[in-house]
């Protein structure tokens, strides 16, 4: 959710030429990670739930619900929060909410445990997915893989390591790869992965600094309600943000970032104008989706659900 | 990127093989426009050069300019692991030209060619499968181009009388309003 307004945002700002404060940065990290547990719990619970374990979906849902409340409080809502803003985030987190984050971290890596015994070593999960759905490396060049997808199969790519954007070059955090290429090696990538973001959150927690929240631009973002009734520069800013919004020149970019899926790019073309001309989004789904032919072939039907479901497919994505 | 540098030292004499029309640059992103006719040799030769090695096909997106003859570009993104770089190229057509499609070079494209065929009408030819896959089955018009209204033309609605659902030219309340203008309150 978050993940998706963070490729927009970042391909505004590109266009813009916007310089994001460091406390905003250091916050979409921090919620770009918690969108990535977010997603993998959902990963991981509905493909066990597809493929038969119907109980680690109902843990995965409640440490979801754990997180949709921060979700809640710092946008006000579960889902869809419109938080990340281009030129920063929208408000400043409230009081206390990184102290129960830090609650929450304690343990959620026991509920992860707890989710992991329940499938990593049980011998009807192994039988389902060890040998299905893979391919090779050269495979997942050529279908255009990203994500978990490429990273199953050996080849070590990760944009927040290879093309970082925020602060993911200052974070320290390991990237899981596999082997085989099967369903397994993805699944334990998707659970190793919920365990780095855990790291990666408790560095963000201990490093955020203190600072504004948007960028300086008021071409860009729009004033605070203090300095709006305080002077008439930012009362016109206000006033011209909120009806017209900010007009981009003509230009065009492309933006992928890590997103939980894959990655999820977005090609937005400016013209003189506050409406993109062409936004062209990219979702990771839609290319995982295609290569579901080629990777069934030689399997039973029932294989089917195993791999759309290691595949992560959301059909939002790909019908768009 | 740094790695982009790779490309741009070596761009006189890849220009000197491949028939490159034009070339931009914009914060270290770089485009490549190439004539429609020759663009399956060269994805084929950025695929598979040693310096280059996009082996990756990201994204192919479809864009409208109709006030130009050659009315729609197609981008082809393009990401090479190998050298941590991305490139983009970019052809021009027009309603009834017909592109070759890519499918031999890179398995990725088919879905994103029929998405283009599907939404701008640009044709592709030698691919596997090419058919409608976002519309409506029976949907007649390419919705992504700019002359197709917001609304569409046709619209769907229950008939009490023949109980079923019908599909029925459009029948707006209001005139149909383009939002051309940068304020609403400009005329």
């Amino acid at each position: 959710m978050m993940a998706q307004e963070h490729s927009y945002c970042l391909a505004i700002e590109k266009l813009f030429n916007a310089k994001i404060p460091k406390r905003a940065q250091y916050i979409r990290v921090l919620f770009a990670e918690i969108t990535r547990n977010l997603n993998h719990l959902l990963a991981v619970g509905c493909h066990a739930m597809d493929v038969g374990a119907m109980t680690p979906f109902l843990w995965a849902f409640e440490e979801r619900e754990k997180l949709m409340e921060f979700y809640e409080r710092i946008s006000g809502a579960r889902m869809h929060a419109a938080y990340f803003r281009p030129g920063g985030v929208h408000v400043d987190i409230p009081k206390g909410l990184l102290a129960d984050i830090y609650i929450f971290l304690e343990q959620f890596n026991l509920r992860l445990i707890e989710i992991e015994d329940m499938l990593t070593e049980n011998r009807i999960w192994k039988q389902r997915l060890i040998e299905i759905g893979g391919f090779s490396s050269l495979d997942a060049h050529d279908w255009g893989f990203s994500g978990v997808m490429l990273r199953g199969s050996g080849i070590d790519w990760d944009l927040r390591k290879s093309q970082p954007y925020e602060v993911y070059d200052e974070l320290d955090f390991g990237i899981p790869v596999g082997f085989t290429g099967d369903c397994y090696d993805r699944y334990l990538i998707r659970v190793l992965e919920m365990k780095e973001s855990i790291k990666i959150i408790e560095q963000c927690l201990n490093n955020i600094p203190v600072g504004p929240i948007k960028s300086n631009d008021n071409k860009l973002t729009p004033p605070s309600r203090f300095e709006m009734k305080q002077s008439m520069e930012s009362l016109i800013h206000h006033f011209k943000m909120y009806t017209q919004s900010f007009t981009i020149p003509s230009n065009e970019t492309y933006v992928g970032t890590e997103a939980p899926k894959g990655e999820f790019g977005v090609y937005l073309v400016s013209d003189n104008t506050n409406r993109p001309y062409r936004c062209k989004i990219k979702a990771p789904g839609f290319s995982h989706l295609q290569a579901l032919d080629h990777m069934s072939k030689g399997h039973m039907i029932a294989d089917v659900v195993t791999i759309i479901g290691t595949q992560d497919i959301v059909f939002g994505e790909v019908d768009r | 990127m740094k790695n982009n540098l790779i490309l741009i030292e070596n761009f006189q004499n890849i220009s000197k093989i491949c028939p490159i029309k034009k070339i931009q640059f914009y914060n270290s992103e770089i485009t490549l426009i190439v004539k429609s006719e020759d663009i399956l040799e060269m994805l084929l030769f950025f695929k598979n050069h040693f310096l280059c090695q996009f082996k990756v096909l990201t994204c192919i997106s479809g864009v409208d300019y109709p006030k130009n003859k050659y009315r729609f570009s197609i981008v082809y993104e393009l990401l090479s692991i190998r050298y941590n770089s991305r490139l983009k190229i970019k052809i021009f057509t027009y309603e009834l030209g017909n592109v070759e499609s890519v499918n031999s070079v890179f398995s990725a494209a088919s879905w994103f060619e029929s998405e283009i065929w599907d939404m701008f009408g640009v044709f592709f030819k030698n691919h596997v499968n090419l058919k409608r896959i976002l519309t409506d089955y029976g949907f007649q018009g390419y919705p992504l181009r700019k002359d197709f209204p917001l609304s569409g033309f046709i619209e769907m609605r229950y008939n009490e009388t023949q109980k079923r659902v019908v599909n029925e030219f459009i029948e707006l309340s209001q005139e149909y309003r383009t939002f051309n203008f940068l304020s609403p309150w400009e005329n």
